[in-house]
């Protein structure tokens, strides 16, 4: 079944040799790997060659990383055994709380986190709960909360604004607070216009770059990304998340304490929600209830494409993390050629697809079913 | 004969009004093979529960090494000693050997918001204990779904002795497996009871049973028709014991013995 040549190793003659192709071949992220190379040569061949530059990059991996920070939680989640179909909905909920914290409370930058990301967690565990204690599949469940929060989401910016659909003032308001750096704007700024000051990147004829620098959600979808991966692998949380979502009961004979890694992972998943909420909030400057409209879709495409199985138990960070990236170029890709923007649904129903029928072949090679 | 570690005493278990276990009495000495036979239906499943805590039960006393005791949830028998392989194996077919092995008790180094897996020791205490129970993994890495029926019950035995299991639980290790795969499992069962670990094996195969028991518990109905020592009984007395006496006796008319 793997690719092995029969070298005898010192230690052990039934020690196989495995080739690193072999290695590779059982990574959970060979789909989006290979997605991503695909569509890089799509682009390269078929888009304006603006799209690949430094600014081009950027440009597509700011959406991206958005789509990105919900994925990265909703592929824990996912190899957690559970679904989160209220992250799109949470978002616009998050969203309200953070701006309504801000703008009719009148509170700083601090408090306002502080209060949406404390109210992501009491979603989150409440999420958790009602799929831990009914024993419902928490498609259905979170199914719910998504007409739930939605429907909380316009109702509380009607209330907010007395009676208008849009809650606007919020960025003005915190304009000055010392933390808006590590949540809007662009980081390495300095460190941008030094290269363009040295013409290592490409610059406005007033001496800008092109770039003004990385996008501060693209700093977070980095950090999570890399975190989310040591978490998974390396740790003990890790293993009783895979553990969870391979079979709950089995792991609950083992000791793993498995309603407690499902809701801190329904939390972890809302809280990216919220922190999603923040960062675009805080840029748009206003917010809406439809903020975050079928991202929970969105989210799980990326987790999917990634290499997550929906039947739990598998899959990777870094896969959410490439399948985001795929996302954003697909999105964004189609403005720079020229084809029409229409065409965005089918691309992504396909890729969708494909990437399911290729993890299944993957999870029989895993598992050695046949 | 040495002192059991763990004995129960006149087990009750009821499910409303359904009698599971009427009373049953039952004990395991280091280093022996104790057999509990049943059929389907008799009570093992629901027995073995209360022994690794996963159930309690209505009435009787569990005493292990001497004290008596009461098991909360699996993880108190566990840190007691009493380890359980269950018929599905809790085994995870899409993580690897060492994933499985260490499930719930992951070593780890490091300190703070850096503890972090052990990944190397893990693997070697892995693959060192799976060769003194006689099978060299190809990798430590390998999923559980790519090994056979009877390496997946030697990794769940491997790693109830490795983690100091006094008692090993058996439930039915040998009811899905070949031939081959069968012998293999038994004679690992024989090398955990050389190692000084009280083994109870739940089968309802007398050759099975007869192949490595040293006392034999027949369960039938929620009840128990006492404990017989290796030599004293003979394969055809602990069928007739399984199936309630007379009903064999009718079957066996029309079977001519072969059952």
């Amino acid at each position: 079944m793997n690719e092995t040549t029969a070298k005898p190793t010192a230690q052990d003659e039934r020690l196989r040799h495995t080739s690193w192709i072999a290695q590779l071949m059982k990574r959970p992220e060979l789909g989006a790997l290979s997605g991503l190379a695909f569509v890089t040569v799509f682009f390269a061949l078929t888009a304006d060659p603006v799209m690949f530059s430094l600014s081009g990059i950027l440009n597509f991996l700011s959406p991206a990383a958005q789509v990105g920070i919900l994925a990265i939680g909703a592929s824990l989640l996912m190899v957690g055994g559970e679904f989160d179909l209220s992250v799109g909905s949470m978002v616009a909920f998050a969203g309200l709380v953070f701006g309504a914290t801000v703008t009719v409370l009148d509170m700083p930058l601090f408090v306002a986190v502080l209060v949406t990301m404390l109210t992501a967690i009491a979603i989150g565990a409440t999420n958790a709960q009602i799929v831990l204690r009914t024993g419902l599949p928490s498609f259905i469940v979170t199914l719910a909360l998504l007409f739930i929060l939605r429907g909380l989401a316009l109702v509380g910016v009607k209330w907010a604004t007395g009676g208008s659909t849009q809650l606007r003032g919020i960025a003005d308001r915190v304009s000055e607070d010392p933390l808006l750096p590590f949540l809007a704007g662009d980081a390495f700024s300095g460190f941008f216009q030094w290269l363009a000051d040295h013409d290592v990147i490409a610059k406005f004829p007033n001496g800008a770059p092109m770039a003004p620098g990385v996008p501060i959600e693209l700093v977070w979808f980095l950090a999570l990304t890399a975190i989310a991966t040591w978490v998974l692998l390396r740790t003990r949380f890790g293993n009783w998340i895979f553990a969870s979502g391979g079979d709950a009961a089995a792991a609950t004979n083992s000791g793993v304490p498995v309603r407690r890694v499902k809701t801190y992972l329904f939390i972890i998943t809302a809280c990216c929600a919220a922190l999603v909420a923040v960062i675009t909030v805080l840029d748009a400057g206003s917010t809406d209830p439809r903020r975050g409209f079928q991202k929970e879709f969105e989210a799980i495409i990326a987790a999917v494409i990634g290499g997550c199985l929906l039947t739990g138990g598998y899959g990777s960070a870094i896969g959410a993390f490439l399948g985001s990236i795929i996302f954003g170029m697909v999105m964004i890709g189609l403005t720079y050629t020229r084809i029409d923007q229409d065409w965005y649904q089918v691309f992504l129903g396909g890729m969708l697809l494909i990437a399911v029928l290729f993890n299944n072949a993957i999870r029989r090679r895993v598992t050695g079913e046949r | 004969m040495t002192a059991p570690i763990v004995r129960m005493e006149a087990i009750e278990k009821h499910f409303g009004n359904i009698i599971a276990l009427a009373g049953v009495s039952f004990d395991v000495v280091p280093g022996e093979c104790h057999c509990l036979l049943g059929d389907n239906g008799a009570g093992k499943s629901t027995f073995i529960k209360i022994m690794s805590g996963v159930q309690r039960p209505s009435a009787g006393q569990i005493f292990v090494e001497g004290q008596p005791t009461t098991f909360r949830n699996p993880r108190e028998a566990m840190n007691a000693g009493i380890a359980t392989v269950y018929q599905d194996l809790a085994m995870i077919t899409l993580m690897s050997v060492t994933r499985n092995f260490w499930m719930g008790r992951e070593p780890t180094k490091g300190w703070g918001p850096f503890r972090r897996l052990d990944v190397k020791n893990a693997e070697r205490i892995t693959i060192e204990s799976m060769r003194s129970m006689g099978i060299n993994l190809r990798e430590a890495d390998q999923a559980v779904g790519t090994l056979s029926g009877g390496e997946r019950q030697t990794i769940a035995i491997a790693r109830a002795v490795h983690f100091g299991a006094k008692v090993l639980i058996l439930d039915e290790p040998t009811s899905a497996l070949g031939v081959r795969q069968t012998a293999k499992v038994l004679a690992t069962i024989d090398k955990v009871r050389k190692r000084g670990v009280g083994v109870v094996f739940i089968t309802h195969n007398v050759r099975h049973a007869m192949a490595v028991g040293d006392r034999f518990t027949v369960l039938n109905r929620g009840r128990t028709h006492g404990t017989a020592k290796r030599g004293e009984i003979t394969a055809e007395e602990l069928q007739n014991l399984m199936a309630g006496g007379q009903e064999l006796e009718a079957l066996e008319g029309s079977l001519a013995g072969t059952v």
